[in-house]
């Protein structure tokens, strides 16, 4: 069977994908499975070597953990420590149904927020052990040291985040995921001090290698000397992060990329839901043509920060000579219940109708004002600094402007993928053998992720969930002895130096971040944070040009013996290229509206996302098809124990 | 004040730890007051690129100074002038037109050189392997509110643990002494109750290890805290001193 219109360039799968959910009430599901898991005595364990690629909240959680359990792991990540993944860059904080504050939060209410944040497009069965293991999370960051902001009692203290009517987000002042991350590395660096860890810092992973079907290996480049290496191993973690350098600009570090994700794509792992891609409402907005990454404001900053414009759009006079009944709050004026506190995907295309509008600050029309004046009168600027201190600094630093005595200007910028690598209950992708971790899979999030879960996610997966899911696979499955010097290691290392140096003659005159920046605008202008199946087919149209001159006209200094950070940036922007393609595809397939995905042509009188649950409660899981169009392959989203409603945040 | 200035840079470039580098001269035109200065950078490496010659190549990732991957020393001091900043958080509105500025690696017999401005930093990663942690696995934690912590303990913990390990007080310090990264992790965990048990263990096996790796000793110049891009304190070099004695007394 073939797609619906003949400009859908995909073909679509007629059996049905599955979950592996186990049976039973959705609340001790996860707990009647943990006890019926087959288990991998200690003394087998030291003979499963695990490599675990990433070391951010997953991949370093997931590194540790297993370590404890007495796994040998390999451990790789491509920042010269594995201190230094992108969850470092994590502000505001991770929620977790703990209700220390007795405002009525529980496990069950936790499981609903994120479904309904999530748009109705997260399995249920994830969300729910998500929003239980949260409460652990908590009690072992605290058991490692992690300084969590506390109150004058002793006891932690919580902030709220949007989407949410409870306080239940922890915090470590403005640089949460710091101290996350800095947990997990010293988990870590034990085990290493141990040498159950071997740790592999400044590799990056090329490709999987699969063996009898099964993920057994990893081809990694040293950057630092340019040497291809081969390893082995019984499974193989994927927790490489989030993809959204594809839009050149985001919030995510310059070395983010989708490179290991996609390679594993066309070995076989189906990558679901691409086009589901977080626009975060503030951020400070661009500020010109070399601007290399954009800064994130944390969402924690509308806890005390009001968004506003001025109501006459011509109005040009300083933000504070305007006063209150010249301004539109504009987010509180449209959603009373929730007021600046609304979901991201919400708030974002709020703050781009009063651009669109012509209501956007100057000089480019692209920034409304997040304003503090009325919440350093009423608590006090210290009160302020102890909360936002860091925030506000760092504002300070990029922009020259005092958020103590101006509000601040922000624009939504790209931040979080909620689409990745698909993954069963047990968070294993259609490779066997290849388990995929936090950001980097789809599973928990649907079509949008709330404020402070991804922390949570990332810890859950690595700390709770891989070391039971791990150990029923491998206590399951035959698994012969391989060796990196058989034929499957060898060729797919061939395959790999081959790559590198087709890039390396190409001897063009564009640079990779001209090309890099040529493909963001599209992905920015047309698959961003609304689209249309005319600016959908667009993207389609343009993306393979960009391919074309990326291919032919591609210029790239020094050679592959050494550091090379122009051929590292070259061989991801291959990835990021094709990756953009599928994007667009995904966004043009699914005809609804849904959190993060706004298609203009489905929407509400109002102008919220209208969904379309007869037709689009599905996970997309695209197939990689060499040679020919991608397979979509469908999991149904039935419902079982929550009603799928129109979302209301007024 | 015009919007974009013009600068000689003297930059050091070296092919490798082995070979014995040098200084280039680069002209630079017309960059824009409002990018930070790993964007001159990358507008300076894009326009080497145009000409066919090698890019200067330097580390960083988050862009935001929180991940400590970048990191050198301009005119003599390790990230720029500007005060508790990383280099990619230094903005060129700090410099003046026509200025010369010179670049060079982080210096540190324990930090090799990779390539021109990036240097390894993996002795730090052993420091904290030798007790930069406390000993919990996973799943014996109680609750964790059953743990109370006063405020400004919390806080004091916080203030040595927001060290991001980027080595600008190595690079600063006359003797190439890492006491400022090794005793901001002694005293975040000192700070605290859970990291608190291990105290005499940690500080003696971190000390030691400071020493194996080829740090030199700490005589008191403070270059390390003026130079901190998180204002780290020299007063937790204090803390590990006291901690350090108590252990042999
Ligand atoms: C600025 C910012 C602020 C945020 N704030 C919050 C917040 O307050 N609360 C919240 O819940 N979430 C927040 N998020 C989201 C959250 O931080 C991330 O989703 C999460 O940390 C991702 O963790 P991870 O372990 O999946 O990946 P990462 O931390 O990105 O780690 C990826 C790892 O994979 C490695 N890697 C990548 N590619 C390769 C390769 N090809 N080969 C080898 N290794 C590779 C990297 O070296 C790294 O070690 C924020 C995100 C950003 C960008
Ligand atoms: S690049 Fe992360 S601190 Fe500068």
């Amino acid at each position: 069977m073939s797609g619906a219109t003949p400009e859908k360039e995909y073909v679509e799968s007629v059996s049905k994908l599955d979950g592996r959910v186990p049976s039973g009430e959705l609340a001790d599901k996860w707990d009647k499975y943990k006890s019926s898991m087959k288990i991998v005595n200690p003394a087998n364990k030291r003979k499963f070597n695990i490599i675990v690629v990433g070391t951010g909240l997953a991949g370093g959680s997931a590194a540790a953990t297993l370590a404890e359990l007495g796994y040998n792991v390999k451990s790789f990540c491509i920042q010269d420590t594995p201190r230094r993944a992108h969850s470092i860059a994590a502000q505001g904080g991770i929620n977790a149904a703990k209700n220390y504050q007795n405002d009525g939060d529980s496990v069950h209410r936790l499981f609903i927020d994120t479904i309904k944040g999530g748009d109705y497009r997260a399995r249920e069965e994830n969300v729910h052990r998500l929003a239980q293991i949260s409460t652990q999370i908590i009690d072992q960051c605290v058991a490692q040291g992690v300084p969590f902001a506390r109150d004058y009692g002793g006891l932690l203290t919580n902030r709220s985040f949007g989407g949410s009517q409870v306080s239940r987000t922890f915090y470590a002042r403005g640089q949460t995921g710091q101290q996350l991350l800095l947990g997990a590395y010293s988990a870590m660096m034990r085990q290493v001090a141990k040498q159950q860890i071997e740790m592999f810092p400044n590799r990056e992973m090329l490709d999987v290698i699969t063996v009898d079907d099964k993920a057994r290996g990893i081809v990694v480049r040293n950057l630092k000397t340019g040497e291809l290496e081969t390893h082995s191993g019984d499974a193989v973690l994927l927790c490489t992060g989030g993809f959204g350098n594809v839009y050149f600009l985001s919030t995510n570090g310059k070395g983010s990329n989708v490179t290991a994700a996609w390679r594993c794509h066309k070995k076989g792992a189906y990558m679901a839901n691409p086009c589901f891609a977080q626009i975060h409402p503030t951020c400070i907005p661009t500020s010109g043509e070399y601007q290399s990454k954009l800064t994130l404001m944390s969402e924690s900053l509308r806890n005390d920060g009001r968004v506003w414009v001025p109501k006459n759009k011509d109005d040009k006079r300083l933000a504070a000579d305007i006063p209150e009944s010249d301004r539109d709050n504009f987010l509180e004026r449209m959603y009373p219940a929730y007021g600046n506190l609304v979901p991201r995907d919400v708030g974002s295309r709020a703050i781009k109708k009063m651009c669109d509008e012509g209501k956007g600050l100057d000089p480019s029309g692209r920034a409304v004002y997040l304003d503090f004046s009325s919440a350093i009168e009423r608590l006090g600027k210290k009160n302020i600094a102890d909360k936002y201190g860091n925030l506000f600094d760092m504002y300070e630093t990029i922009t020259g402007d005092s958020p103590y005595s101006q509000p601040m200007k922000i624009y939504p910028a790209i931040h979080y993928i909620m689409g990745g690598l698909w993954v069963d209950y047990d968070l294993m992708s259609t490779i066997p053998g290849l388990f995929v971790l936090g950001e980097a899979n789809f599973s928990d999030h649907g079509a949008n992720r709330l404020g402070a879960s991804a922390l949570m996610q990332g810890l859950a997966d690595g700390y709770f969930v891989i070391p039971n899911t791990l150990g029923n696979y491998l206590a399951n499955t035959k698994l012969d002895s391989v060796s990196t010097s058989s034929d499957e290691f060898t060729s797919v290392k061939n395959d790999c130096k081959e790559k590198t140096d087709q890039l390396l003659k190409i001897k063009g005159s564009s640079t990779t971040l001209e090309i890099h920046r040529e493909l963001g605008g599209v992905m920015w202008d047309l698959v961003g944070m609304a689209r249309t199946k005319e600016s959908l087919e667009e993207a389609l149209e343009k993306i393979p040009k960009i391919k074309d001159k990326f291919w032919n006209d591609l210029y790239i200094p020094g050679d592959s013996d050494s550091l090379n950070k122009s051929l590292e940036h070259a061989g991801r922007l291959a990835d990021f290229l094709e990756l953009g393609e599928l994007m667009a595809l995904d966004a043009l397939n699914r005809e609804e509206s849904c959190g993060a995905h706004f298609r203009e042509e489905y929407q509400t009188e109002e102008g919220e996302p209208l969904r379309n649950d007869d037709k689009y409660a599905y996970v997309s899981a695209w197939e990689y098809n060499k040679d020919s169009i991608p397979i979509l392959h469908k999991e149904n989203l039935d419902y079982k124990f929550v009603k799928m409603t129109q979302r209301n945040y007024k | 004040m015009s919007e974009v200035i013009s600068l000689n840079l003297q930059v050091w470039k070296q092919s490798s730890n082995e070979d014995v580098g040098s200084f280039e001269f680069y002209s630079v035109k017309d960059i824009s007051i409002h990018i930070s200065f790993l964007e001159m950078l990358d507008v300076v490496n894009e326009n080497l690129q145009k000409e066919g010659k090698e890019p200067i190549a330097f580390d960083s990732d988050c862009r935001e100074g929180i991940c400590g991957t970048c990191g050198f020393v301009i005119d003599g001091v390790a990230h720029g002038p500007l005060a508790k900043t990383t280099v990619c958080q230094l903005h060129m509105r700090h410099f003046k037109n026509g200025q010369t500025l010179v670049i060079e690696p982080f210096r540190a017999t324990p930090f090799k050189i990779v390539k021109d401005l990036v240097v390894d930093r993996s002795s730090f990663d052993q420091i904290i392997q030798a007790g930069g942690y406390v000993t919990v696995s996973t799943g014996n934690a109680p609750d964790a509110n059953n743990i109370l912590i006063a405020k400004e303990n919390a806080e004091e913990a916080f203030d040595s643990a927001a060290c991001i390990g980027c080595g600008a007080c190595v690079a600063s310090c006359p003797n190439a002494s890492a006491a400022l990264f090794t005793s901001a992790k002694i005293s975040h965990l000192s700070h605290l109750p859970q990291g608190k048990i291990e105290e005499d263990e940690r500080v003696k096996s971190m000390v030691t290890t400071m020493d194996d790796e080829g740090f030199g000793s700490c005589s008191n110049h403070a270059e390390c805290e003026a130079v901190c891009p998180k204002g780290i304190s020299i007063s937790n070099i204090a803390l590990m001193r006291r901690n350090l004695i108590k252990t042999i007394l």
